[in-house]
């Protein structure tokens, strides 16, 4: 039987509330079924399924907050029996957190005597020492907090966005609730800022081929199948990111581990306010075609306020175009545990030297923001310029 | 397609992508990126919708005259005459 837990939707998440079922006990599900709708402080995300069975039973009723981690419903999985001990005592879990056994995990396992539930033994809580100690000193159970370090272990920082974070109660509306959305990216950004050592290097590259390559192969098309220059930028990061593993994965608790998917995180503007980074996943083996469809697809569930579990969790490395916007250039803040972010400015025509002779291109600043503890200028500077020079090629990309 | 038709069908698919915004009072003549608010994305959206509805495929090299809502209105208007 398998537990189906509240996701974690990136490192700001604490908890989210169940605010639809889009099943019930009986229904066959598989992976990847969106099952259930979540309201999170990013706003309603449909979560999906990892384990493919049955729905057994619904422990969290629609609009209940429930922490990172709580088990939402229960799974059998093809060909196993069902539970035939009914379990009177699983009552619908309570809008606190399960209890979980507290002990910090000693660094050497003697036997422990303590009796822990069985159904959690394994599920010792993980707690930095000053994230507990921080805890205890706000009266906060740490037992219902999430944690976004290595295996969910629960630091500071953990700690500081549950004392932040405003207590809302019940089920919300769909769509964005944009104050809270404000608050979720002053942690996340505050976090960074605090934690990641950030580098910055800029890069103008030359998109004479790039625009000419996109004029003639948009002429030709419909609009509905049309490119945008951003699946350009989006598919050229993905494949440096692919060549330059350093800058795609995760810093976790003291440590890098690269990715072995390329999922970029596209920021995209909220109107009214508010941005959100959802991955496409690996955009790096995505056709243009393929990834562009993509990109509208996300973009257009983005401004309706629905958004997949997945693509919350899942960018290993983000991309922030502003040009639009007309700003040449900008410096992004890493969305943490990533390690880096690249920001596109605007296409202007500008002086270019060509063959000796000062002349007028279309050119755009290319920007890298990057984790110090992971790499160095050098290497940023080796990624800029792989970005750079599959950009002169789009027809290959 | 009458002129007022033509003016109905912009308003309303730009509504859609701009749904918070009034549109009765965008001056005519303003850049809809600016005074809307939207991308690249939104205007390829936007045109989408309307070679959907209309059935005017507009080419990307006509794209700056509908910048603005009376350009678009002139530019649909001219396909129906």
């Amino acid at each position: 039987m398998a537990e189906f837990r509240m996701p974690s939707l990136g490192a700001d998440m604490e908890a989210g509330t169940l605010v639809e079922w889009l099943v019930k006990p009986g229904d066959q599900v598989k992976r990847g079924d969106i099952i259930a709708v979540v309201e999170t402080q990013k706003g309603a995300i449909e979560i999906e399924n990892f384990e493919p069975g049955t729905v057994e039973k619904i422990l969290v009723e629609v609009g209940t907050k429930v922490p990172v981690g709580t088990p939402l419903a229960m799974i059998r999985a093809e060909g196993e029996p069902a539970t035939s001990i009914a379990a009177p005592v699983q009552s619908p879990t309570p809008a606190g957190a399960p209890p979980r056994p507290l002990e910090p995990k000693a660094p050497a396992p003697a036997p422990t005597p303590a009796p822990a539930p069985e159904a959690e033994a394994e599920e010792r809580l993980r707690i930095s020492p000053a994230a507990r100690r921080l805890a205890e000193q706000h009266g906060i159970d740490v037992s219902t907090l999430s944690g976004n370090g290595a295996d969910g272990a629960i630091l500071l920082g953990d700690v500081e966005r549950m004392i932040a974070e405003p207590k809302i109660e019940g089920a919300r509306g769909r769509g964005f609730d944009l104050a809270a959305m404000r608050q979720a990216i002053a942690a996340a950004m505050a976090r960074s800022k605090r934690e990641i050592p950030h580098y910055y290097l800029a890069q103008p590259i030359e998109m004479t081929a790039c625009q000419d390559w996109l004029a003639s192969v948009n002429a030709k098309l419909p609009p509905d199948q049309r490119l945008l220059l951003g699946a350009l930028l989006v598919k050229a990061v993905a494949r440096a990111a692919r060549t330059f593993p350093a800058f795609n994965g995760f810093y976790r608790d003291g440590a890098f581990k690269p990715a072995p998917s390329v999922h970029v995180g596209m920021a995209i503007a909220i109107r009214g306010g508010g941005l959100i980074a959802p991955a496409i996943h690996d955009a790096d083996g995505l056709s243009l075609d393929a990834l562009m469809t993509e990109m509208r697809e996300l973009v257009g569930r983005v401004r309706s306020g629905r958004i997949r579990s997945s693509e919350m969790a899942d960018p290993t490395i983000t991309v922030s175009s502003l040009g639009e916007r007309g700003v040449e250039q900008l410096y992004g803040i890493i969305y943490p545990p990533q390690v880096a972010i690249v920001g596109f400015g605007k296409v202007a025509p500008s002086p270019w030297i060509a063959d000796g002779k000062v002349v007028a291109r279309p050119v755009i600043n290319a920007t890298l923001a990057a984790d110090h503890r992971v790499t160095d200028g050098h290497a940023g500077a080796l990624f800029l310029s792989e970005i750079e020079t599959l950009l002169q090629e789009p027809e290959t990309l | 397609m009458s002129t007022t038709d033509i003016r109905d069908a912009i308003k309303e698919e730009l509504s859609n992508i701009a749904p918070e915004m009034d549109l009765a009072a965008i001056d005519p003549s303003a850049d809809l990126r600016e005074a809307l608010d939207i991308d690249s994305m939104d205007f390829l959206n936007f045109i989408t919708a309307m070679h959907r509805r209309l059935g005017v495929n507009v080419p990307e090299v006509d794209y700056p005259k509908l910048f603005t809502l009376d350009g678009a209105a002139a530019y649909f208007e001219a396909k129906f005459r």
